[in-house]
């Protein structure tokens, strides 16, 4: 049995080690309640802001929903992965994880995996959110899922890899954003035109941007796996 | 402190014989060269060959624009180059490769977003467009910013280079998704672009400063990156010997 945990790179060990992980961190959210007490009040408190921002009786702000919808998600993100990160660099738990024999790969899967349950979960509510406070109507559900989930999945990715980088670092709190914004404007661009097409403001095809989004998300998960060895034992 | 620090500075290639300065013999040639070849683009760039039949006096622009923006991609290239060297070889050779060239990326594209927004503002009558280019440039250039800014936390050298290198990889990857996603996204706002105007019919003493410029700003690239990297590498065995120097000072006072 000790054997089967500490052989690296079997992909059963890897994705029961992941498994794992994201069932520690969902646990922990649960319990601790700060996704649901703090970050999601955040993001919807953002959605009342643009409301100010840009007033509602001279249509900018329904124009613009699918661009302020992904930079709250964008701005959750940030403190989301924060979060899940912040945990872990409490304590020295990193080092922990490190001498639990659970495959570094395996951890970041398990990160990247329960990011990515929290930030479905806000991507629901932001979206009944905006549906009810912008008068937004749906026309094409299934791309809007597609857009949504292929985008989260990106965001997830990218996020678990700058988290683990900046999670031991001086400062990471006003890093992390900068590092991960800018990484993440392809996912700003793609999710809002997407979104557009399935909301009917744009005919152009929607369909290649979530091949796009697809692309930058696997992009990310590969590299992610590859580097959380390195990034766990040396950053 | 001083020999090793030589024999290690040796084994970079740069064969430096002092280790207080950055020059050698080989960089005081490649600095000479560099800067004969950029009297000789200015001389060719700016007076020699003809304003273009469409793009009028701005085409000399581009004997800049092209060369700027050619090099940072070289540079952000070379990052990665040896960001996965050093992950790989976990030397420190690497690491500082990858970082001097980083910086002198972001040199190169601030420079590239100033001379295609003045570009723009002859062109456009406007500083900024929305033009795929320019704001890939944009994106890029505040991606890179940030891994000099992972650069600059303070931390143990393998610490730091391990952080550095996977943001250089990070970064680079997103280079061409970034490239697409822009492409698309303006794909409906067709409009005169710098590079556009880049055709391969240019002839005679236009297509020599075009030519000319790359080189010019190649040789460029090359002296700034072995200084830069020397530098680096100095200021390495300067943070160490530091260290060291206040150890045996405490240590002679205790003596006393």
């Amino acid at each position: 049995m000790a054997e089967a945990v500490t052989a690296p790179g079997t992909l059963r060990t890897v994705l029961s080690d992941a498994r794992l992980v994201a069932a520690k961190d969902l646990r922990l959210e649960l319990r601790s309640r700060v996704g649901i007490s703090q970050v999601l009040p955040f993001a919807l408190l953002v959605v009342l802001l643009f409301a100010f921002a840009l007033d509602p009786d001279r249509r900018v702000l329904g124009a613009a929903t699918p661009g302020l919808y992904w930079m709250v998600v964008l701005f959750s993100s940030v403190l989301a992965v924060g979060r899940s990160f912040g945990v872990e660099a409490e304590d020295g738990v990193l080092d922990g994880l490190r001498l639990s024999g659970l495959s570094p790969a395996g951890i970041y899967l398990g990160k990247v995996g329960a990011l990515l349950v929290e930030l479905l979960v806000l991507d629901l509510v932001l979206a009944l959110a905006v549906v009810v406070f912008y008068g937004t109507d749906i026309s094409g559900p299934v791309l809007l899922a597609a857009v949504v989930g292929t985008a989260t999945v990106g965001i997830a990715a990218a996020g678990g890899a700058y988290g683990g980088l900046t999670a031991r670092m001086r400062g990471r709190d006003t890093l992390l954003p900068l590092l991960l914004l800018p990484l993440l404007a392809p996912v700003l661009i793609g999710g809002t035109r997407g979104v557009e097409v399935a909301l009917g403001r744009d005919a152009g095809p929607g369909w290649p941007w979530v091949g796009l989004l697809g692309i930058f998300a696997l992009v990310y998960l590969t590299l992610g796996t590859l580097m959380f060895r390195p990034l766990l034992e040396d950053a | 402190m001083t020999t090793s620090a030589s024999a290690t500075g040796t084994t970079s290639g740069a064969g430096t014989p002092a280790p207080t300065s950055t020059a050698s013999t080989a960089t005081r040639v490649l600095g000479a060269a560099t800067l004969v070849g950029i009297a000789l683009l200015v001389v060719f760039g700016v007076f020699v060959s003809p304003p273009d039949k469409e793009l009028g006096e701005t085409i000399r622009i581009l004997y800049m624009h092209v060369p700027t923006v050619s090099v940072a991609y070289l540079a952000f290239i070379v990052t990665a180059v040896g960001s996965a060297m050093y992950l790989w070889k976990r030397t420190e050779f690497w690491d500082l490769l990858a970082a001097s060239s980083a910086e002198i990326g972001v040199v190169f594209f601030g420079l590239t977003i100033l001379n295609g927004m003045l570009w723009g503002k002859i062109t456009w009558g406007v500083f900024w467009r929305w033009e795929p280019r320019l704001t890939t440039t944009a994106v890029l250039f505040l991606t890179y910013i940030g891994y000099l800014a992972v650069r600059a936390v303070p931390a143990s050298p393998r610490t730091r280079a391990t952080r550095c290198a996977v943001v250089g990889l990070l970064a680079v990857v997103n280079i061409p998704i970034v490239h697409k996603a822009v492409d698309w996204w303006r794909g409906l706002h067709q409009e005169r672009t710098i590079f556009g105007t880049l055709k391969p019919e240019i002839q005679g003493t236009q297509a020599f400063a075009a030519y000319l410029g790359l080189g010019v700003f190649l040789l460029l690239f090359a002296w700034l990156l072995i200084h830069r990297f020397r530098v680096a590498f100095l200021a390495e065995r300067a943070a160490e010997s530091g260290l060291e120097g206040a150890i045996a000072e405490r240590r002679q006072e205790a003596g006393q």
